[in-house]
Protein backbone atom coordinates (compact mmCIF):
# COMPACT_ATOMS: atom_id res chain seq x y z
CA UNK A 1 0.00 0.00 0.00
CA UNK A 2 1.28 3.45 -0.74
CA UNK A 3 1.62 5.92 2.07
CA UNK A 4 -1.24 7.97 0.69
CA UNK A 5 -3.63 5.05 0.51
CA UNK A 6 -2.63 3.90 3.98
CA UNK A 7 -3.44 7.30 5.39
CA UNK A 8 -6.78 7.34 3.62
CA UNK A 9 -7.50 3.88 5.02
CA UNK A 10 -6.68 4.89 8.61
CA UNK A 11 -8.74 8.03 8.29
CA UNK A 12 -11.71 6.07 6.96
CA UNK A 13 -11.32 3.42 9.65
CA UNK A 14 -11.25 5.93 12.47
CA UNK A 15 -14.30 7.69 11.05
CA UNK A 16 -16.07 4.34 11.08
CA UNK A 17 -15.04 3.52 14.66
CA UNK A 18 -16.09 6.89 16.07
CA UNK A 19 -19.40 6.82 14.21
CA UNK A 20 -20.09 3.28 15.42
CA UNK A 21 -19.48 4.31 19.04
CA UNK A 22 -21.76 7.30 18.67
CA UNK A 23 -24.42 5.04 17.19
CA UNK A 24 -23.95 2.53 20.02
CA UNK A 25 -24.53 5.28 22.58
CA UNK A 26 -27.76 6.32 20.90
CA UNK A 27 -28.87 2.69 20.52
CA UNK A 28 -28.34 2.05 24.23
CA UNK A 29 -30.36 5.12 25.09
CA UNK A 30 -33.22 4.09 22.84
CA UNK A 31 -33.04 0.54 24.11
CA UNK A 32 -33.57 1.78 27.66
CA UNK A 33 -36.28 4.16 26.56
CA UNK A 34 -38.00 1.44 24.56
CA UNK A 35 -37.87 -0.95 27.50
CA UNK A 36 -39.33 1.64 29.78
CA UNK A 37 -42.09 2.71 27.41
CA UNK A 38 -42.98 -0.88 26.54
CA UNK A 39 -43.12 -2.21 30.10
CA UNK A 40 -44.24 0.98 31.76
CA UNK A 41 -46.84 1.80 29.15
CA UNK A 42 -48.54 -1.57 29.64
CA UNK A 43 -48.60 -1.13 33.40
CA UNK A 44 -49.69 2.48 33.47
CA UNK A 45 -53.34 3.28 34.06
CA UNK A 46 -55.48 5.94 35.66
CA UNK A 47 -55.37 4.20 39.05
CA UNK A 48 -51.63 4.69 39.16
CA UNK A 49 -52.15 8.45 39.63
CA UNK A 50 -55.11 8.30 42.00
CA UNK A 51 -54.82 5.18 44.19
CA UNK A 52 -52.66 4.33 47.18
CA UNK A 53 -50.40 1.28 46.97
CA UNK A 54 -52.17 -2.01 47.67
CA UNK A 55 -50.68 -4.51 50.12
CA UNK A 56 -48.66 -7.31 48.52
CA UNK A 57 -50.86 -10.01 47.12
CA UNK A 58 -53.65 -7.62 46.18
CA UNK A 59 -53.59 -6.56 42.55
CA UNK A 60 -53.94 -2.98 41.36
CA UNK A 61 -53.48 0.19 43.32
CA UNK A 62 -51.29 3.13 42.42
CA UNK A 63 -48.64 5.54 43.65
CA UNK A 64 -50.59 8.73 44.20
CA UNK A 65 -48.88 9.25 47.54
CA UNK A 66 -45.43 8.85 46.01
CA UNK A 67 -46.21 11.34 43.25
CA UNK A 68 -47.33 13.94 45.77
CA UNK A 69 -44.45 13.01 48.10
CA UNK A 70 -41.88 13.46 45.36
CA UNK A 71 -43.38 16.84 44.52
CA UNK A 72 -43.18 17.90 48.18
CA UNK A 73 -39.59 16.78 48.59
CA UNK A 74 -38.50 18.44 45.36
CA UNK A 75 -40.29 21.63 46.32
CA UNK A 76 -38.47 21.73 49.65
CA UNK A 77 -35.16 21.06 47.91
CA UNK A 78 -35.85 23.82 45.37
CA UNK A 79 -36.88 26.33 48.03
CA UNK A 80 -33.57 25.79 49.81
CA UNK A 81 -31.27 25.08 46.89
CA UNK A 82 -32.39 27.52 44.19
CA UNK A 83 -32.07 30.80 46.13
CA UNK A 84 -28.71 29.83 47.62
CA UNK A 85 -27.37 28.52 44.34
CA UNK A 86 -28.70 31.44 42.32
CA UNK A 87 -27.42 34.21 44.59
CA UNK A 88 -24.13 32.38 45.10
CA UNK A 89 -23.78 32.12 41.33
CA UNK A 90 -24.38 35.86 41.00
CA UNK A 91 -21.64 36.44 43.55
CA UNK A 92 -19.19 34.25 41.66
CA UNK A 93 -19.95 35.79 38.28
CA UNK A 94 -20.22 39.45 39.25
CA UNK A 95 -18.08 39.92 42.33
CA UNK A 96 -15.93 36.83 42.11
CA UNK A 97 -12.24 37.38 41.82
CA UNK A 98 -9.83 36.61 44.59
CA UNK A 99 -9.16 33.79 47.01
CA UNK A 100 -12.62 33.32 48.51
CA UNK A 101 -14.52 32.99 45.19
CA UNK A 102 -11.85 30.58 43.99
CA UNK A 103 -12.46 28.53 47.11
CA UNK A 104 -16.25 28.61 46.61
CA UNK A 105 -15.93 27.57 42.98
CA UNK A 106 -13.59 24.74 43.85
CA UNK A 107 -15.85 23.53 46.64
CA UNK A 108 -18.89 23.62 44.37
CA UNK A 109 -17.08 21.49 41.82
CA UNK A 110 -16.04 19.06 44.52
CA UNK A 111 -19.59 18.83 45.86
CA UNK A 112 -20.80 18.15 42.32
CA UNK A 113 -18.68 15.04 42.27
CA UNK A 114 -19.68 13.71 45.69
CA UNK A 115 -21.86 10.58 45.40
CA UNK A 116 -25.46 11.44 46.14
CA UNK A 117 -25.73 8.81 48.86
CA UNK A 118 -23.21 10.79 50.88
CA UNK A 119 -25.60 13.74 50.76
CA UNK A 120 -28.19 11.36 52.17
CA UNK A 121 -25.90 10.44 55.06
CA UNK A 122 -25.33 14.13 55.68
CA UNK A 123 -29.06 14.91 55.80
CA UNK A 124 -29.61 11.82 57.97
CA UNK A 125 -27.09 13.16 60.46
CA UNK A 126 -28.25 16.76 60.60
CA UNK A 127 -32.02 16.34 60.17
CA UNK A 128 -33.22 12.78 60.79
CA UNK A 129 -31.19 12.06 63.92
CA UNK A 130 -32.02 15.26 65.84
CA UNK A 131 -35.72 14.93 64.94
CA UNK A 132 -35.77 11.15 65.55
CA UNK A 133 -37.91 10.83 62.45
CA UNK A 134 -37.58 10.19 58.73
CA UNK A 135 -39.31 13.03 56.92
CA UNK A 136 -39.98 14.81 53.65
CA UNK A 137 -38.00 17.68 55.16
CA UNK A 138 -34.90 15.51 55.54
CA UNK A 139 -35.28 14.27 51.96
CA UNK A 140 -35.60 17.85 50.75
CA UNK A 141 -32.46 18.88 52.61
CA UNK A 142 -30.52 15.97 51.12
CA UNK A 143 -31.61 16.87 47.59
CA UNK A 144 -30.98 20.59 48.12
CA UNK A 145 -27.34 19.84 48.91
CA UNK A 146 -27.11 18.24 45.47
CA UNK A 147 -28.96 21.12 43.82
CA UNK A 148 -26.88 23.98 45.27
CA UNK A 149 -23.55 23.31 43.55
CA UNK A 150 -25.10 22.68 40.13
CA UNK A 151 -27.23 25.83 40.38
CA UNK A 152 -24.28 27.93 41.52
CA UNK A 153 -22.11 26.84 38.63
CA UNK A 154 -24.74 27.07 35.87
CA UNK A 155 -25.86 30.49 37.11
CA UNK A 156 -22.26 31.69 37.12
CA UNK A 157 -21.68 30.23 33.67
CA UNK A 158 -24.62 31.95 32.02
CA UNK A 159 -24.08 35.29 33.76
CA UNK A 160 -20.48 35.31 32.60
CA UNK A 161 -21.69 34.85 29.04
CA UNK A 162 -23.49 38.22 29.20
CA UNK A 163 -21.35 40.73 27.29
CA UNK A 164 -19.43 43.18 29.46
CA UNK A 165 -20.73 46.07 27.38
CA UNK A 166 -24.25 45.55 28.71
CA UNK A 167 -22.99 46.03 32.26
CA UNK A 168 -21.08 49.12 31.20
CA UNK A 169 -24.15 50.46 29.42
CA UNK A 170 -26.16 50.24 32.63
CA UNK A 171 -23.40 51.67 34.82
CA UNK A 172 -22.92 54.57 32.42
CA UNK A 173 -26.56 55.53 32.95
CA UNK A 174 -26.00 55.90 36.67
CA UNK A 175 -27.17 52.45 37.73
CA UNK A 176 -25.49 50.95 40.77
CA UNK A 177 -23.68 47.66 40.34
CA UNK A 178 -26.50 45.71 41.96
CA UNK A 179 -29.12 47.54 39.90
CA UNK A 180 -27.24 46.74 36.70
CA UNK A 181 -27.09 43.08 37.69
CA UNK A 182 -30.76 42.88 38.66
CA UNK A 183 -32.17 44.81 35.73
CA UNK A 184 -29.82 44.03 32.85
CA UNK A 185 -27.43 41.14 33.46
CA UNK A 186 -29.84 38.63 35.01
CA UNK A 187 -32.67 39.34 32.53
CA UNK A 188 -30.16 38.91 29.69
CA UNK A 189 -29.18 35.49 31.03
CA UNK A 190 -32.58 34.39 32.29
CA UNK A 191 -33.11 31.65 29.75
CA UNK A 192 -29.83 29.89 30.40
CA UNK A 193 -30.02 30.35 34.16
CA UNK A 194 -33.58 29.03 34.40
CA UNK A 195 -32.82 26.13 32.09
CA UNK A 196 -29.91 25.23 34.34
CA UNK A 197 -32.17 25.31 37.37
CA UNK A 198 -34.78 23.12 35.73
CA UNK A 199 -32.16 20.61 34.61
CA UNK A 200 -30.86 20.57 38.18
CA UNK A 201 -34.36 19.89 39.47
CA UNK A 202 -34.85 17.18 36.86
CA UNK A 203 -31.66 15.57 38.10
CA UNK A 204 -32.65 15.50 41.77
CA UNK A 205 -36.16 14.32 40.85
CA UNK A 206 -34.62 11.00 39.85
CA UNK A 207 -32.39 10.53 42.89
CA UNK A 208 -33.24 7.58 45.09
CA UNK A 209 -30.10 6.92 47.15
CA UNK A 210 -30.20 10.11 49.25
CA UNK A 211 -33.89 9.54 50.01
CA UNK A 212 -33.57 5.95 51.25
CA UNK A 213 -32.69 6.98 54.78
CA UNK A 214 -34.02 10.53 54.84
CA UNK A 215 -37.59 10.61 53.57
CA UNK A 216 -37.62 6.80 53.76
CA UNK A 217 -41.00 5.75 52.36
CA UNK A 218 -44.62 5.37 53.22
CA UNK A 219 -47.41 3.12 51.94
CA UNK A 220 -49.98 5.74 52.91
CA UNK A 221 -50.46 9.48 52.68
CA UNK A 222 -48.13 11.49 54.88
CA UNK A 223 -50.00 14.10 56.83
CA UNK A 224 -47.09 16.42 57.42
CA UNK A 225 -43.61 17.25 56.14
CA UNK A 226 -42.24 15.78 59.36
CA UNK A 227 -43.34 12.26 58.51
CA UNK A 228 -41.79 9.49 56.45
CA UNK A 229 -42.84 10.25 52.89
CA UNK A 230 -43.11 8.14 49.77
CA UNK A 231 -41.28 9.21 46.63
CA UNK A 232 -41.23 7.79 43.12
CA UNK A 233 -37.53 6.84 42.95
CA UNK A 234 -37.64 5.02 46.29
CA UNK A 235 -40.89 3.31 45.29
CA UNK A 236 -39.20 2.09 42.12
CA UNK A 237 -36.37 0.68 44.18
CA UNK A 238 -38.64 -1.00 46.71
CA UNK A 239 -41.03 -2.40 44.13
CA UNK A 240 -38.36 -3.56 41.72
CA UNK A 241 -36.55 -5.71 44.32
CA UNK A 242 -39.82 -7.18 45.65
CA UNK A 243 -40.80 -10.71 44.64
CA UNK A 244 -44.26 -9.71 43.32
CA UNK A 245 -44.92 -9.50 39.59
CA UNK A 246 -47.61 -6.87 40.05
CA UNK A 247 -45.16 -4.67 41.97
CA UNK A 248 -42.61 -5.03 39.17
CA UNK A 249 -45.28 -3.82 36.81
CA UNK A 250 -45.92 -0.78 39.00
CA UNK A 251 -42.19 -0.04 39.19
CA UNK A 252 -42.04 0.13 35.41
CA UNK A 253 -45.00 2.49 35.40
CA UNK A 254 -43.31 4.70 37.98
CA UNK A 255 -40.12 4.74 35.89
CA UNK A 256 -42.09 5.85 32.87
CA UNK A 257 -43.82 8.63 34.81
CA UNK A 258 -40.51 9.87 36.17
CA UNK A 259 -39.04 9.88 32.68
CA UNK A 260 -42.05 11.73 31.28
CA UNK A 261 -41.81 14.38 34.00
CA UNK A 262 -38.12 14.94 33.26
CA UNK A 263 -38.73 15.12 29.54
CA UNK A 264 -41.54 17.59 30.10
CA UNK A 265 -39.36 19.76 32.33
CA UNK A 266 -36.54 19.69 29.82
CA UNK A 267 -38.57 20.47 26.75
CA UNK A 268 -40.89 22.83 28.60
CA UNK A 269 -37.94 24.89 29.83
CA UNK A 270 -36.70 25.37 26.31
CA UNK A 271 -40.08 26.22 24.84
CA UNK A 272 -41.59 28.42 27.51
CA UNK A 273 -38.63 30.47 28.70
CA UNK A 274 -37.91 33.69 26.87
CA UNK A 275 -34.55 33.86 25.15
CA UNK A 276 -32.05 36.29 26.67
CA UNK A 277 -32.67 38.67 23.82
CA UNK A 278 -36.34 39.00 24.66
CA UNK A 279 -37.78 42.38 25.42
CA UNK A 280 -39.58 41.30 28.56
CA UNK A 281 -38.34 43.05 31.65
CA UNK B 1 -31.70 66.59 37.29
CA UNK B 2 -29.70 67.54 34.26
CA UNK B 3 -30.28 71.25 34.06
CA UNK B 4 -29.63 72.76 30.69
CA UNK B 5 -28.26 76.07 31.82
CA UNK B 6 -24.55 75.91 32.15
CA UNK B 7 -22.97 77.78 34.94
CA UNK B 8 -20.72 80.48 33.77
CA UNK B 9 -17.36 80.33 35.39
CA UNK B 10 -15.51 83.06 33.65
CA UNK B 11 -12.22 82.54 35.35
CA UNK B 12 -9.19 83.57 33.38
CA UNK B 13 -8.18 80.70 31.12
CA UNK B 14 -5.11 79.06 32.51
CA UNK B 15 -2.07 79.38 30.32
CA UNK B 16 -1.47 75.67 30.40
CA UNK B 17 -0.13 73.90 27.35
CA UNK B 18 -2.82 72.34 25.22
CA UNK B 19 -5.36 74.82 26.42
CA UNK B 20 -7.59 75.89 23.60
CA UNK B 21 -10.18 77.70 25.65
CA UNK B 22 -10.89 80.87 23.78
CA UNK B 23 -11.90 83.84 25.92
CA UNK B 24 -15.66 83.98 26.05
CA UNK B 25 -16.05 80.23 25.57
CA UNK B 26 -17.19 78.53 28.75
CA UNK B 27 -15.16 75.46 29.76
CA UNK B 28 -17.53 72.64 30.64
CA UNK B 29 -14.80 70.25 31.69
CA UNK B 30 -11.47 71.34 33.02
CA UNK B 31 -8.86 68.62 33.30
CA UNK B 32 -5.55 69.30 34.98
CA UNK B 33 -2.48 67.20 35.74
CA UNK B 34 -4.40 64.04 34.96
CA UNK B 35 -2.39 60.83 35.30
CA UNK B 36 -3.85 57.39 34.90
CA UNK B 37 -2.45 54.00 35.80
CA UNK B 38 -3.43 50.41 35.13
CA UNK B 39 -1.54 48.83 38.02
CA UNK B 40 2.05 49.87 37.48
CA UNK B 41 1.52 50.88 33.86
CA UNK B 42 0.92 54.55 33.27
CA UNK B 43 -1.61 55.03 30.47
CA UNK B 44 -2.04 58.81 30.66
CA UNK B 45 0.60 61.43 31.44
CA UNK B 46 -0.17 64.88 32.80
CA UNK B 47 -3.17 65.68 30.65
CA UNK B 48 -4.17 69.35 30.67
CA UNK B 49 -7.30 70.17 28.75
CA UNK B 50 -10.36 72.38 28.79
CA UNK B 51 -13.42 71.19 26.95
CA UNK B 52 -15.72 73.94 25.85
CA UNK B 53 -19.46 73.84 26.41
CA UNK B 54 -21.82 73.30 23.49
CA UNK B 55 -19.07 72.28 21.13
CA UNK B 56 -17.93 69.01 19.68
CA UNK B 57 -14.48 67.98 20.77
CA UNK B 58 -12.80 65.15 18.89
CA UNK B 59 -9.95 63.08 20.29
CA UNK B 60 -7.76 61.41 17.71
CA UNK B 61 -4.61 59.33 17.79
CA UNK B 62 -3.29 55.88 16.96
CA UNK B 63 -4.59 52.74 18.71
CA UNK B 64 -3.44 52.46 22.29
CA UNK B 65 -2.62 56.15 22.61
CA UNK B 66 -4.92 56.56 25.61
CA UNK B 67 -7.76 58.51 24.02
CA UNK B 68 -10.44 55.97 24.96
CA UNK B 69 -8.97 55.61 28.44
CA UNK B 70 -9.13 59.36 28.81
CA UNK B 71 -12.76 59.40 27.71
CA UNK B 72 -13.68 56.70 30.19
CA UNK B 73 -12.03 58.59 33.04
CA UNK B 74 -14.30 61.56 32.33
CA UNK B 75 -17.32 59.69 33.70
CA UNK B 76 -15.24 57.32 35.81
CA UNK B 77 -16.05 54.16 33.89
CA UNK B 78 -12.46 53.18 34.65
CA UNK B 79 -13.57 52.37 38.19
CA UNK B 80 -14.98 49.05 36.97
CA UNK B 81 -11.43 47.95 36.17
CA UNK B 82 -9.38 46.47 38.98
CA UNK B 83 -6.11 48.22 39.64
CA UNK B 84 -7.07 51.38 37.77
CA UNK B 85 -5.91 54.52 39.52
CA UNK B 86 -6.19 58.15 38.65
CA UNK B 87 -4.54 61.31 39.95
CA UNK B 88 -5.07 64.95 39.09
CA UNK B 89 -8.25 66.93 38.75
CA UNK B 90 -11.38 66.92 36.63
CA UNK B 91 -13.77 69.80 37.12
CA UNK B 92 -17.29 69.63 35.76
CA UNK B 93 -18.70 73.14 35.99
CA UNK B 94 -16.11 73.76 38.69
CA UNK B 95 -17.26 70.72 40.70
CA UNK B 96 -14.75 67.99 41.44
CA UNK B 97 -15.89 65.13 39.21
CA UNK B 98 -13.54 62.64 40.83
CA UNK B 99 -15.10 63.20 44.25
CA UNK B 100 -18.78 63.53 43.47
CA UNK B 101 -21.27 60.68 43.73
CA UNK B 102 -20.50 58.47 40.76
CA UNK B 103 -24.14 57.85 39.82
CA UNK B 104 -24.73 61.60 39.80
CA UNK B 105 -21.65 62.19 37.66
CA UNK B 106 -22.70 59.55 35.13
CA UNK B 107 -26.16 61.06 34.94
CA UNK B 108 -24.60 64.40 34.04
CA UNK B 109 -21.92 62.89 31.81
CA UNK B 110 -23.44 60.22 29.57
CA UNK B 111 -21.62 57.71 27.42
CA UNK B 112 -22.14 55.93 24.12
CA UNK B 113 -19.92 52.97 23.35
CA UNK B 114 -18.07 51.68 20.34
CA UNK B 115 -20.44 48.84 19.59
CA UNK B 116 -24.17 49.42 19.99
CA UNK B 117 -25.12 47.86 23.33
CA UNK B 118 -28.89 47.99 23.67
CA UNK B 119 -30.26 46.02 26.62
CA UNK B 120 -32.26 42.87 25.90
CA UNK B 121 -35.45 44.82 26.45
CA UNK B 122 -37.98 46.68 24.34
CA UNK B 123 -37.07 49.90 22.56
CA UNK B 124 -39.21 51.77 25.08
CA UNK B 125 -37.63 50.12 28.11
CA UNK B 126 -34.15 50.82 26.76
CA UNK B 127 -34.80 54.54 26.59
CA UNK B 128 -36.68 54.57 29.89
CA UNK B 129 -33.91 52.65 31.67
CA UNK B 130 -31.88 55.63 32.86
CA UNK B 131 -34.99 57.43 34.06
CA UNK B 132 -36.18 54.40 35.97
CA UNK B 133 -32.92 53.55 37.73
CA UNK B 134 -32.43 57.15 38.70
CA UNK B 135 -35.99 57.49 39.89
CA UNK B 136 -36.51 60.40 37.55
CA UNK B 137 -40.11 60.89 36.59
CA UNK B 138 -41.63 63.89 38.16
CA UNK B 139 -44.02 65.91 36.12
CA UNK B 140 -43.31 64.47 32.70
CA UNK B 141 -44.89 61.07 32.04
CA UNK B 142 -42.36 58.40 31.13
CA UNK B 143 -43.80 57.93 27.66
CA UNK B 144 -43.36 61.63 26.86
CA UNK B 145 -39.78 61.55 28.05
CA UNK B 146 -39.08 58.48 25.91
CA UNK B 147 -40.66 60.10 22.87
CA UNK B 148 -38.67 63.27 23.41
CA UNK B 149 -35.38 61.39 23.65
CA UNK B 150 -36.10 59.30 20.57
CA UNK B 151 -36.90 62.46 18.66
CA UNK B 152 -33.67 64.08 19.80
CA UNK B 153 -31.82 61.00 18.58
CA UNK B 154 -33.67 61.21 15.23
CA UNK B 155 -35.07 57.72 15.68
CA UNK B 156 -38.68 58.41 16.59
CA UNK B 157 -40.16 58.18 13.09
CA UNK B 158 -38.51 54.83 12.49
CA UNK B 159 -39.61 53.20 15.75
CA UNK B 160 -42.79 54.94 16.91
CA UNK B 161 -44.95 52.00 15.78
CA UNK B 162 -42.83 49.34 17.42
CA UNK B 163 -41.80 50.78 20.75
CA UNK B 164 -42.54 47.54 22.53
CA UNK B 165 -40.60 45.35 20.16
CA UNK B 166 -37.15 44.10 21.09
CA UNK B 167 -34.32 46.55 20.56
CA UNK B 168 -32.44 43.72 18.85
CA UNK B 169 -34.84 43.89 15.93
CA UNK B 170 -33.27 47.22 14.90
CA UNK B 171 -30.38 47.61 12.47
CA UNK B 172 -26.91 48.40 13.79
CA UNK B 173 -27.22 52.10 12.98
CA UNK B 174 -30.64 52.29 14.59
CA UNK B 175 -29.33 50.47 17.65
CA UNK B 176 -26.57 53.01 18.03
CA UNK B 177 -29.05 55.88 17.76
CA UNK B 178 -31.17 54.05 20.33
CA UNK B 179 -28.15 54.00 22.62
CA UNK B 180 -27.77 57.73 22.06
CA UNK B 181 -31.47 58.23 22.86
CA UNK B 182 -31.00 56.12 25.99
CA UNK B 183 -28.09 58.31 27.07
CA UNK B 184 -30.05 61.49 26.25
CA UNK B 185 -33.07 60.43 28.29
CA UNK B 186 -31.48 61.47 31.58
CA UNK B 187 -30.63 64.82 29.98
CA UNK B 188 -26.85 64.74 30.36
CA UNK B 189 -24.84 67.92 30.13
CA UNK B 190 -21.95 66.13 28.49
CA UNK B 191 -22.12 63.22 26.06
CA UNK B 192 -19.04 61.05 25.61
CA UNK B 193 -18.86 58.89 22.50
CA UNK B 194 -16.21 56.21 22.06
CA UNK B 195 -15.86 55.59 18.32
CA UNK B 196 -19.65 55.47 18.00
CA UNK B 197 -19.70 54.78 14.28
CA UNK B 198 -16.74 52.46 13.84
CA UNK B 199 -19.09 49.48 13.56
CA UNK B 200 -21.51 51.22 11.19
CA UNK B 201 -21.82 51.72 7.44
CA UNK B 202 -21.32 55.19 5.87
CA UNK B 203 -25.02 56.03 5.71
CA UNK B 204 -25.62 55.18 9.36
CA UNK B 205 -22.44 57.11 10.19
CA UNK B 206 -23.69 60.18 8.38
CA UNK B 207 -26.94 60.04 10.35
CA UNK B 208 -25.06 59.93 13.63
CA UNK B 209 -22.85 62.83 12.63
CA UNK B 210 -25.87 64.90 11.62
CA UNK B 211 -27.42 64.07 14.94
CA UNK B 212 -24.36 65.13 16.95
CA UNK B 213 -24.36 68.39 15.10
CA UNK B 214 -27.86 69.16 16.30
CA UNK B 215 -27.25 67.85 19.81
CA UNK B 216 -24.46 70.27 20.61
CA UNK B 217 -27.03 73.03 20.95
CA UNK B 218 -27.76 71.87 24.47
CA UNK B 219 -25.08 69.32 25.13
CA UNK B 220 -21.31 69.25 25.22
CA UNK B 221 -19.95 66.46 23.07
CA UNK B 222 -16.64 64.64 23.30
CA UNK B 223 -16.00 62.01 20.66
CA UNK B 224 -13.14 59.59 20.26
CA UNK B 225 -12.63 58.64 16.65
CA UNK B 226 -10.25 56.66 14.54
CA UNK B 227 -11.53 58.36 11.48
CA UNK B 228 -9.74 61.66 10.85
CA UNK B 229 -12.23 62.75 8.20
CA UNK B 230 -14.92 62.33 10.79
CA UNK B 231 -13.06 64.56 13.22
CA UNK B 232 -12.52 67.13 10.47
CA UNK B 233 -16.21 67.00 9.48
CA UNK B 234 -17.88 67.38 12.83
CA UNK B 235 -15.50 68.62 15.51
CA UNK B 236 -15.03 72.21 16.59
CA UNK B 237 -11.93 71.32 18.57
CA UNK B 238 -9.58 68.41 18.19
CA UNK B 239 -7.01 66.87 20.50
CA UNK B 240 -4.24 64.59 19.33
CA UNK B 241 -3.06 61.85 21.70
CA UNK B 242 0.13 59.88 21.35
CA UNK B 243 1.60 57.38 23.82
CA UNK B 244 -0.60 58.57 26.65
CA UNK B 245 0.17 62.22 26.17
CA UNK B 246 -1.97 65.00 24.77
CA UNK B 247 0.37 66.29 22.08
CA UNK B 248 -1.75 69.10 20.74
CA UNK B 249 -5.18 70.56 21.26
CA UNK B 250 -6.69 73.31 19.20
CA UNK B 251 -9.44 74.32 16.82
CA UNK B 252 -10.05 71.48 14.41
CA UNK B 253 -9.14 73.61 11.41
CA UNK B 254 -5.84 74.57 12.99
CA UNK B 255 -4.98 70.97 13.83
CA UNK B 256 -5.65 69.74 10.32
CA UNK B 257 -4.25 72.68 8.36
CA UNK B 258 -1.41 74.09 10.40
CA UNK B 259 -0.57 71.81 13.28
CA UNK B 260 2.00 73.20 15.66
CA UNK B 261 3.68 69.88 16.48
CA UNK B 262 5.61 67.65 14.17
CA UNK B 263 3.98 64.49 15.61
CA UNK B 264 0.51 65.83 14.84
CA UNK B 265 1.46 66.64 11.30
CA UNK B 266 3.02 63.23 10.78
CA UNK B 267 -0.12 61.53 12.05
CA UNK B 268 -2.68 63.48 10.08
CA UNK B 269 -0.68 63.25 6.89
CA UNK B 270 -0.60 59.50 7.37
CA UNK B 271 3.08 59.09 7.96
CA UNK B 272 2.35 56.74 10.86
CA UNK B 273 -0.51 55.46 12.94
Amino acid sequence: MTRHRWRKFVSGLMFGVTAACAAAAVCLLFWILGFLVWNGGRALNFDFFTQLPKPPGELGGGMANAIVGSAQIILIAALIGIPIGFLGGIYLAEFGSGAFPFFVRYTADLLNGVPSIVMGIFAYTVVVRPLHQFSALAGGVALSVILIPTTIRTTEHFLRAVPQMLREGALALGASKWKSIATVVVPAAVRGVATGMILGIARIAGESAPLLFTSFGNQYWSTSLGQPTASLPVMIFTYAISPYADWHRQAWAAGLVLLAVMLLLNVGARVVLPPGTSHRT
Amino acid sequence: MGTLEHSTIAGPPAAAPGNAATPGVVPKLKISRLNFFYGAYQALHDIELQIAANRITALIGPSGCGKSTFLRVLNRMHETVRGARVSGEILLDNENALAMDVAKLRRRVGMVFQKPNPFPKSIFDNVAYGLRVNGIGGNVPLSDAVEHSLKRAALWDEVKDKLHRSAYALSGGQQQRLCIARALAVDPEVLLLDEPSSALDPIATAKIEELLFRLKENCTIVIVTHNMQQAARIADDTGFFLLGKLIEFDKTEKIFKTPAKKETEDYITGRFG
